[in-house]
């Protein structure tokens, strides 16, 4: 086989592979200075499954949701959701940013922010119907805040902030969830709010991937993690991927080794 | 009574000003919420300069070359600011205050080395405008609104505000929806197939095209009151942003009446004998009802609350 041949083959190969994935990730590199935030990532979420991506501070894992949703313009990579390039699948993908991204003193209620995942529905001048905030109003019921549906949004605590933004994806009515830290300044009671309405997610056959932090949910919560540090260091399932190795070649030095050990064999 | 008076010597200015207010308010809610509520200041700045060259290419004092340079220079203020910002990562207000202050100090050099000596550019005129001599001296009262003779003879810059104001409300009316969301979550609206950048360079370009116009009617001190007052104190109001823009309207439209109304009576109801100037008089009122709402307002007062860009 010449060099060629084997490339091609292997293009083949990859694309089979990717076919029936919800999101394919290839070679997707960002930087926003000199030195790259995502460096050379592929990565192959299944249809179905509850994807953790995993990494300390800084190591890229929301930038990679962006440039994979083409909200960053990446230097070099591609993104695919079910097969097809993201700017033909808007319709199926439901993003819920860190929240620090987010303006908490803009003049809106907690109903209009569960309204502006009907966007693609609506368009530009579509008529809001009775219907539309009906539907709203079962999202926000969906993760218990159907009674703040009149609040201002800079008014509700950081967990309730987290549900309405977690309402609106639902009211998105997506194929596949991704999430930066959903469960970032939350109780124990708002997580295990969130957790069980992305296992009615799964349950329902979408696709969920989420950006976690707390190691020692990962097991309980996710069936797959990606793990990352500029680069992709380990892909596949929990018992595959999730191992003290992997951990340590992740968080380097930050994590102590026992902590490491107790986690992933606890997992 | 006062029908003749008021119709040939009021009415016109009352409803240029108005409509310069309103044009001005409706984009700087936005601009607000972005924290470019500057940018409506910037832009009467860097106008000169665009004056200045149209002046040096047609050799006559005409409205139309002058607007037209006006809103060239208000692009490429508006183009450079979008550069400086995102080239040199810099927060949108010193990239403005960089542009605006390089612009306005380009003008002033070109005017100094061209040969426009004839020609009268002075301050004065830029900053308060000349509102009060925008009569309708055909009118011969409220019938006059019926007579195709008088309506020939209004002032030019009552249909050129009413055109910018419709264009200005029909693209705050079509681009809404896409305007809210992305001045809210940004990232959000971008995952949703929203264009940001472009939809936001338009926002600032419908600004500057306000700006322009009601900087040639009613000078720079309306444009720059309008931009940040009636928006900021429309806020303090309400938390709902279509409440928020509905209050802006009524404020600029209040500001505007009560400001040329005070300016021509105020002063005689003093006791004083001359009026002062409508435009100071209409920024004053703005600048009186946001100081009102910040004490009063029922919406004042969250953490960290935008009053000011
Ligand atoms: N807008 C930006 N401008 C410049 N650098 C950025 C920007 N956003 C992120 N970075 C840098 O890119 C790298 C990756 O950031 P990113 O936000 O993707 O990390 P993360 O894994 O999501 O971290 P965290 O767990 O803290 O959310 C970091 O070094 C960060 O400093
Ligand atoms: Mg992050």
């Amino acid at each position: 086989m010449t060099p060629l041949e084997l490339a091609t083959s292997n293009g083949a190969r990859l694309q089979n592979a990717h076919a029936g994935a919800a999101l394919a990730i290839r070679g997707m590199t960002v930087s926003y200075g000199q030195k790259p935030a995502v460096f050379s990532v592929d990565m192959s979420v299944p249809v179905g499954s509850m994807t953790a991506i995993i990494g300390p501070n800084g190591a890229g894992k929301s930038t990679l949701l962006k440039a994979a949703l083409g909200v960053i313009k990446p230097l070099a990579g591609t993104a695919t959701v079910f097969g097809q390039p993201v700017a033909d699948a808007r319709a199926r993908i439901a993003y819920v940013p860190q929240r620090a991204s987010v303006d908490w003193d803009f003049p809106t209620r907690v109903l209009d922010v569960v309204l502006m995942g009907l966007y693609r529905e609506l368009g530009l001048l579509g008529r809001l119907r009775g219907t539309h905030k009906a539907k709203a109003m079962d999202c926000l019921a969906r993760v218990g805040m159907q009674d703040f549906a009149s609040r201002q949004i800079g008014q509700l605590s950081g967990g309730q902030q987290q549900r309405v933004f977690l309402a609106r994806a639902l009211a998105q009515n997506a194929d596949l969830y991704l999430l930066d830290e959903p469960f970032a300044g939350v109780d124990a009671a708002t997580e295990k709010a969130i957790i069980d309405v992305l296992k009615s997610l799964r349950a329902e056959g979408k696709t969920v991937v989420a950006v976690h932090h707390d190691l020692s949910t990962v097991a309980d919560y996710f069936d797959r993690v990606f793990l990352i540090n500029t680069t992709r260091v380990a892909e596949g399932t929990v018992e595959e991927a999730f191992t003290p190795q992997t951990l340590q070649e992740a968080y380097g030095g930050r994590l102590a080794t026992g902590q490491l050990g107790q986690t992933a064999l606890g997992a | 009574m006062m029908g003749e008076e008021f119709v040939a010597l009021s009415l016109t200015p009352i409803l240029i000003g108005t409509l310069a207010a309103i044009a001005c308010a409706l984009p700087g809610n936005f601009l607000l919420l972005r924290r470019q509520a500057l940018i409506g200041d910037a832009i009467s700045h860097v106008v000169l300069p665009g004056i200045v060259v149209a002046f040096l290419i047609t050799g006559v004092v005409a409205a139309v070359p002058m607007m037209l340079g006006a809103a060239g220079a208000a692009v490429v203020a508006v183009v450079m600011i979008e550069a400086i910002r995102r080239l040199g990562k810099i927060e949108p207000g010193a990239a403005m205050g960089v542009t605006f202050t390089a612009m306005f100090a380009g003008g002033v050099l070109l005017l100094e080395q061209s040969d426009t000596s004839t020609v009268h550019l002075d301050v004065e005129h830029a900053l308060f405008g000349n509102l009060e001599s925008l009569i309708w001296l055909d009118a011969t009262g409220w019938s006059s609104l019926w007579d195709r003779d008088a309506l020939a003879y209004l002032p030019v810059e009552l249909p050129r505000l009413l055109a910018v104001l419709i264009v200005v409300a029909l693209f705050t009316w079509i681009y809404w929806r896409p305007l809210k969301l992305s001045t809210f979550d940004e990232g959000f609206a971008q995952s949703m197939g929203i264009r940001t950048g472009p939809l936001g360079f338009a926002l600032v370009i419908v600004a500057a095209l306000a700006a322009v116009a009601a900087f040639d009617a009613v000078g720079s001190i309306i444009v720059i009151a309008m931009f940040i007052c009636p928006p900021a104190a429309a806020r303090l109001m309400t938390n709902s942003l279509g409440a928020q823009v509905a209050w802006s309207v009524l404020f600029a439209t209040l500001s505007a009446v009560l400001g040329y109304v005070f300016a021509g009576y105020g002063p005689i109801w003093l006791g004083a004998n001359n009026a002062v100037s409508a435009a100071g008089m209409i920024a004053a009122v703005s600048g009186v009802i946001l100081a009102i709402t910040a004490v009063a307002g029922p919406c004042r007062s969250r953490s960290g609350a935008p009053a000011e860009g």
